[in-house]
């Protein structure tokens, strides 16, 4: 008894020094935890559930679930954001940024509905649900003709007409060395005028 | 000036007459088991601005940087952001997993925590969009709403790098994903190198437990970057080989400039500063003679060396005095002593970091990037002191 006792320890040991890191603090996650919160989705298509949607059933989720912020055709209420529209207005003196003018990748769409637009703001949506969903914004920012439907099979090829146009931080490099000359200390300037006083006028750059 | 000797006058009642708080007891000790502040001290509080977002869920309030002086924000004060709302969490109830590109995918309990070494560290945190709301000229009427999305704390917790060794990172692991708890589950991805340098994983801010507005029980502290990537109720730590794009890193924190380009990863708050007395909440209200201005100064890459202060609109400056410990990646604190002769002023403060980088102007700014980057506002603020001591928010050439 105190020999299979001693044995059931030292197999125990050995076991948890296979699992565990150098502080040996924690315990091993399982693949069911794992799975409840790994849905994070890439653009490569990485994390996509099984699933398809087609345009029309899509507009039927979306007026029932989403229209009351974001408008019926995605065009946003009040200062909730639209989803569609906008494309060649980047440049304007008011652009509007929307999933067919601004955002690089159809996948940030799905994750983001599924993490936090069918929780806490709206009802939880099936997958296939969020696919339809997804297709009908594609239809509404004229991306896809109305018989579409987005498959997790053909999600990657949905390309956005904006990913072209983001580019890495290049402060350093296109600012950085305007911005470290020495600084002026003395007569820097002959003459000085006021040139917008403040007025809460609710402007967003947005 | 001091009052010429001469004949007696009456004297000051607060002093020649009895007042209550000498002649009966004051409150027992423990008559408030936690303290707050004092009751004529009751308007130092966060504001929102109303037209600023849709809804108060998804939304910001400001730090009152005009009321508070030294380096320290209090806790009750640190501004908030939440994108769905401040989850309320039981910290017996909470986890953090570290899942991924790892030897080990593991869970911890609040519990498991207390165990890693940890340390302290003091870090400003400012929102990207502070300021943001001067891009098109000025705007708001107090420093709170021009300046606000900041705050200053001593953090206790573990250097990232322990847990993730804990976890062992497979060769291909170059990207986190810090994912919070809360409704909006708010994540975003970090390159690899950074989450090795200085990240912790908090869990105490000031000596005390996490506000539930700053993410209780735990959260991401990404010193430097712009307060978006500080994941709040952090509940998981995934290890990538590639970024993950998400929505507030695409759609958000993503900074559209005049040519229709648009920058992403802008993560490094660049040195800013700003004087937050005088200011339009804070007039000058004892007319010329000896006085004070204050404010403060940062740099996402390090410590500041120098502040400069012009009084007449940037044609001459002059050295701020630092004060304080100048810590890495922490809020500064400058005074400048004079006496001001009654004339009125226009007062900026520009800030010089260790790695030479000089604050702009907005103009400058403006010339690089347009009006619509919504993000990322570090451009000298001025404010017009006039004669009688009010103080205004205007732009100058």
């Amino acid at each position: 008894m105190l020999k299979s006792l001693r044995i059931a320890c030292c197999s125990l040991v050995v076991g948890t020094s296979v699992f565990a890191g150098p502080l040996g603090i924690g315990r091993i996650a399982q693949p069911d935890e794992i799975a409840a919160w790994n849905t994070d989705i890439r653009p490569d298509g990485q994390g996509l559930p099984a699933g398809q949607g087609d345009v029309l059933t899509g507009e039927e989720v979306f007026v029932e679930n989403c229209a009351g912020c974001h408008g019926d055709f995605g065009e946003g209420v009040g200062r909730y954001p639209a989803l569609a529209g906008g494309q060649g207005t980047l440049t304007d003196d008011r652009p509007l940024k929307t999933i067919g003018s601004y955002l690089p990748y159809l996948s940030t769409v799905y994750d983001f509905i599924d993490r936090a637009m069918t929780v806490g703001y709206g009802p939880e949506l099936s997958d296939d649900e969020i696919y339809a969903v997804i297709a009908y914004l594609l239809y509404s920012n004229d991306l896809v003709d109305e018989d579409f439907t987005l498959t997790r099979e053909n999600f990657t090829q949905n390309r956005l007409p904006n990913e072209p146009n983001f580019i890495p931080d290049d402060r350093l490099t296109r600012e950085g060395p305007h911005f470290r000359k020495p600084a002026c200390m003395e007569n820097c300037k002959a003459d000085v005028n006021i040139t917008s006083r403040a007025a809460n006028v609710g402007q967003t750059s947005e | 000036m001091i009052a010429s000797a001469g004949a007696a006058r009456a004297g000051d009642p607060v002093i020649t007459q009895m007042q209550p708080w000498r002649e009966t007891l004051g409150d027992p000790v423990n008559a408030k088991a936690y303290g707050t502040p004092s009751e004529f001290e009751n308007h130092v509080l966060r504001r929102r601005v109303e037209w600023l977002t849709a809804d108060a869920f998804s939304s910001i309030d400001f730090t009152p940087i005009d009321q508070l002086d030294g380096l320290i924000t209090p806790n009750g004060v640190c501004f908030e952001r939440h994108h769905g709302g401040a989850a309320q969490i039981d910290p017996a109830q909470h986890r953090l997993m570290i899942n991924g590109l790892v030897d080990r995918p593991l869970v911890f309990t609040m519990e498991d925590l207390q165990r890693f070494p940890r340390e302290n560290h003091v870090y400003f945190l400012e929102c990207a969009a502070n300021s943001g709301m001067e891009w098109r000229g000025a705007q708001m009427d107090s420093v709170q709403f021009t300046h606000g999305m900041i705050h200053n704390v001593m953090y206790t917790g573990i250097p990232l790098r322990v847990l993730l060794d804990e976890a062992g990172i497979k060769p291909n692991g170059k990207w986190i994903l810090a994912e919070g708890a809360d409704a909006s589950g708010l994540t975003r991805s970090i390159p690899m190198e950074k989450a090795l340098d200085d990240v912790l994983v908090a869990f105490k801010m000031n000596g005390e437990a996490l506000r539930v507005e700053q993410g209780y029980p735990l959260r991401l502290v990404v010193p430097g970057w712009e307060g978006s990537t500080w994941i709040k109720w952090l509940r998981r730590i995934e290890i990538g080989d590639k970024p993950w794009h998400h929505r507030e890193e695409a759609s958000k924190y993503t900074d559209l400039y005049g040519d229709g380009i648009s920058r992403r990863f802008t993560w490094v708050m660049e040195a800013k500063s700003v004087i937050t007395s005088p200011s339009p909440t804070m007039p000058i209200r004892h007319g010329a003679g000896q006085m004070v201005i204050t404010g403060l100064a940062w740099s996402g890459r390090g410590r500041i060396k120098q502040v400069d202060i012009t009084l007449d609109g940037g044609k001459n400056w002059h050295k701020a005095r630092l004060d304080g410990p100048s810590l890495n990646k922490s809020l500064h604190r400058f005074y400048f002593d004079f006496k001001w002769d009654g004339k009125p002023m226009l007062i900026q403060s520009r800030a010089h970091d260790e790695t030479g980088y000089v604050q702009p102007t907005k103009d400058a700014l403006r010339t690089s990037r347009g009006v619509n980057s919504t993000y990322h506002n570090n451009g000298i603020q001025t404010w017009h002191v006039q004669a009688d001591g009010e103080v205004e928010n205007v732009e100058i050439s």
